[in-house]
């Protein structure tokens, strides 16, 4: 997907300014975060869960390539094939050598970030063949040309009237010209017009929540089924996943799992869990008789053994997203890529460039709900402070920010200097309209001030004024 | 596997290798993750689950029916007699698709004269189906489905509404039974193509975060816990 990460400040903009947005993000906020905490409170075990898992991923990450072999070694025993994928345009290429293959003209897709981040289906239309999106949400932005504004939730942004009117430009021509007003009939109307697509489709492309080492079984979390009927109706199933997505044991997974399911929507469970190991059995019935599994780095393996490897254990729930006052307020498009919200923030620039996505670690109140609410502990803002150093010190941080900076330092080493000068910016301040306890406007902060006050301190002179009235200890020039 | 296949291979591996600042691994280190694999670890084991069998069973189906499914418990020689009525109180057609399992072999069908049964896997045009369960874990209420020649997994997806006869001796406590009974059944070195775990009946909170049931999968699940 082309990225638009590098007009951060522009997409904000439009965001904040959206009515339909804004109405769907209120609801995200309550709905999401309050379902995760009641989960959470049921289950006694999770926080020691939680510490599990990150343990978990931390294992795993430090004998990955010995654990990707193990998981490529299960695979090919059963009569299934691993690729292996250095970049998003091999991983490209495999996939669309494989589904020529087949002869196929439709693939019937199930939701998959990786398979966004590698723009797959661009690729896949380029070399004629229909990419499907299965996914409710998923098949509605693609509808819509729209690329997907929350990783569990594609299509979040949008109102029910919105995907009525989509429904209707798209479906008429299919025999359905009522304009639908309730969620279960637009439900359906999806289901009956995608169900002719399952059976159609040569290919089924899945991702993966989790690669088993130990069985070569790749593993899907979902709550709708596609994913399963993408992995059984079709001849042949291809799985595209990233070589973080491995992990040792089944056991491993039970641990994952429990935690997944709480983090991402709050239920106990997703309705369908699902592990897919090799082709189907010469004595089975159903299921595709190829099975591919094909494994993506795209700059990941470059990541472990630095100081930002703790994000390659993110399982992909959404919770930091669900929780971030930044996401609540701009949505996902705004971040411009695949990943939006915190991890998007720390993976982003990791994958696209620090060039090309550096606003994005700045998108953050530093408030520290997103690792508090990480169900593998990742210190997103940590990272994300991270990255805004590796900025500064490349001097991508804008002029504006630079000058005043050094103005400050400037200032600070000189501090006679700077008490005379923060007097005067004080008194002045005054004239903004303090009367009220915030500024509405204030002078070199208008990116604030352009969607919020900026709130007034109490009147009583600078800080160092006070400190001096109340007995403090005197500074000495 | 082609030469590129390899090189890309030893690409990735060797990245892996280098930023990790070590070769593959040897000695003692892959001693240690070798035993890792060969004798799971399990995690934090949940509490709530761990009860006498009866008791397993019942938490079992107050959380099958907390996740929308609709359960009743029977005696084996009631299977047939409940699965005509469900479809009856239902207004559902007495026409179903079959897993051809042993297991539901030995009901008597036959008592149900109107019941119209076709074993084999599941056609789009299939409206109700009718399988076993491989398990059922009180943890959550989810039942386990293992793919074979006994139990097609299109059954699990494609009819609008699934039937499932779970026997009681089945159901365990969490996911950890439910592997061990894998690895006995299958051998540890084997699985079958698909095991589905499912929690209710398909699902989507796409369209304005509101919970719809029968997305893509069944949008009824009605489980026949059976004694035995
Ligand atoms: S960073 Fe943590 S909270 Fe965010 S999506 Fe990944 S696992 Fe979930």
């Amino acid at each position: 997907m082309q990225s638009t990460a590098h007009d951060f400040k522009e997409n904000v903009g439009t965001a904040l300014a959206d009515p339909n947005l804004q109405d769907s993000l209120a609801k995200l906020k309550v709905g999401f975060s309050e379902r995760r905490r009641q989960a959470a409170e049921r289950l006694p075990e999770f926080e020691a869960l939680r510490d599990r898992a990150r343990d978990i991923k931390n294992h795993a990450l430090a004998n990955l390539d010995f654990y990707l072999e193990e998981f490529e070694r299960k695979v090919t025993a059963l009569g299934g094939h691993v690729h292996w994928a250095p970049t998003a345009a091999d991983a490209r290429q495999i996939i669309g050598d494989l589904c020529k293959s087949a002869g196929a003209r439709t693939v019937a897709k199930s939701k998959s970030m990786v398979a966004e981040e590698i723009a797959l289906n661009e690729h896949l239309e380029g070399l004629g063949i229909a990419p499907i999106e299965t996914d409710l949400g998923e098949y509605i932005i693609q509808l819509r040309h729209e690329p997907p504004s929350h990783i569990i939730a594609p299509a979040v942004h949008l109102t029910k009237d919105q995907v009525a009117d989509t429904f209707l430009e798209h479906h008429a021509p299919l025999g359905f010209t009522k304009r639908l007003t309730e969620r279960n009939d637009l439900v359906a109307e999806a289901r009956y017009v995608l169900r002719q697509k399952f059976l159609e489709a040569d290919v089924g492309l899945t991702g993966a929540n989790f690669l088993v080492a130990e069985t070569g079984s790749s593993m899907l979390v979902t709550n709708e089924g596609n994913a399963d009927l993408s992995n059984t109706l079709p001849r042949m199933h291809i799985v595209l996943a990233s070589i973080e997505k491995v992990i040792p044991t089944l056991e491993d997974a039970a641990v994952l799992l429990r935690v997944l399911a709480r983090s991402a929507t709050g239920q106990e469970s997703s309705a369908y869990t699902t592990l897919n190991t090799g082709p189907r059995r010469d004595s089975d019935l159903d299921g595709p008789s190829q099975y591919h599994v094909v494994l993506l780095d795209n700059g990941r393996s470059s990541v472990l053994g630095t100081e930002m490897q703790d994000m390659l254990r993110c399982i992909r729930c959404g919770a930091c997203m669900n929780h971030c006052p930044v996401y609540g307020a701009i949505g996902g498009h705004a971040y411009g890529w695949v990943y939006p919200g915190p991890i998007g923030a720390v993976l982003t620039p990791q994958l696209i460039g620090v060039d090309e996505a550096g606003d994005l670690p700045n998108a953050s109140t530093f408030c520290g709900r997103c690792e508090s609410v990480c169900p593998v502990r990742i210190p997103l803002p940590g990272l994300m402070r991270h990255w805004r150093e590796r900025e500064f010190e490349r001097h991508l941080t804008p002029r504006a920010v630079r000058q005043g900076l050094a103005l400050w330092s400037f200032l600070a080493r000189r501090p006679k200097l700077y008490r005379r000068v923060t007097q005067v910016a004080n008194r002045m301040l005054a004239l903004f309209g303090r009367a009220d306890g915030r500024y509405r406007k204030l002078p070199l902060a208008g990116g604030w001030t352009q969607f919020r006050d900026f709130p007034a301190p109490p009147a009583g002179g600078t800080f160092h004024a006070q400190w001096a009235r109340h007995g403090g200890a005197r500074v000495r020039p | 596997m082609s030469d590129t296949t390899n090189s890309a291979r030893a690409q990735i591996l060797n990245g892996i290798r280098r930023s990790l600042r070590r070769g593959e691994l040897g000695g003692q280190q892959r001693q240690a993750v070798e035993q890792r694999l060969a004798t799971p670890e399990r995690g934090p084991i949940v509490a709530r689950a761990q009860l006498p069998q009866a008791e397993k069973v019942a938490l079992f189906c107050q959380w099958a029916e907390v996740n929308n499914a609709t359960v009743a418990r029977v005696e084996p020689r009631d299977v047939p007699a409940e699965v005509a009525s469900y479809l009856a109180r239902n207004n559902l057609p007495a026409e179903a698709a079959v897993a051809p399992s042993p297991l539901l072999g030995g009901y008597d069908w036959e008592s149900q004269k109107l019941l119209v049964l076709r074993r084999g896997r599941a056609e789009g045009s299939d409206q109700v189906s009718i399988t076993g369960a491989f398990a059922g874990i009180a943890e959550t209420g989810t039942l386990v489905m293992a793919s074979g020649p006994d139990h097609p997994v299109s059954l699990n997806l494609l009819p609008d509404t699934h039937i499932v006869v779970l026997r009681e001796s089945d159901v365990v406590s969490g996911y950890e039974e439910v592997w061990a009974k894998l690895r006995d059944r299958y051998g540890k070195n084997n699985m079958p193509r698909t095991v589905n775990t499912i929690t209710g009946p398909s699902r989507t909170g796409d369209i304005e975060q509101a919970m719809e049931l029968g997305a893509h999968g069944p949008r009824r699940l009605h489980i026949l816990v059976v004694r035995d």
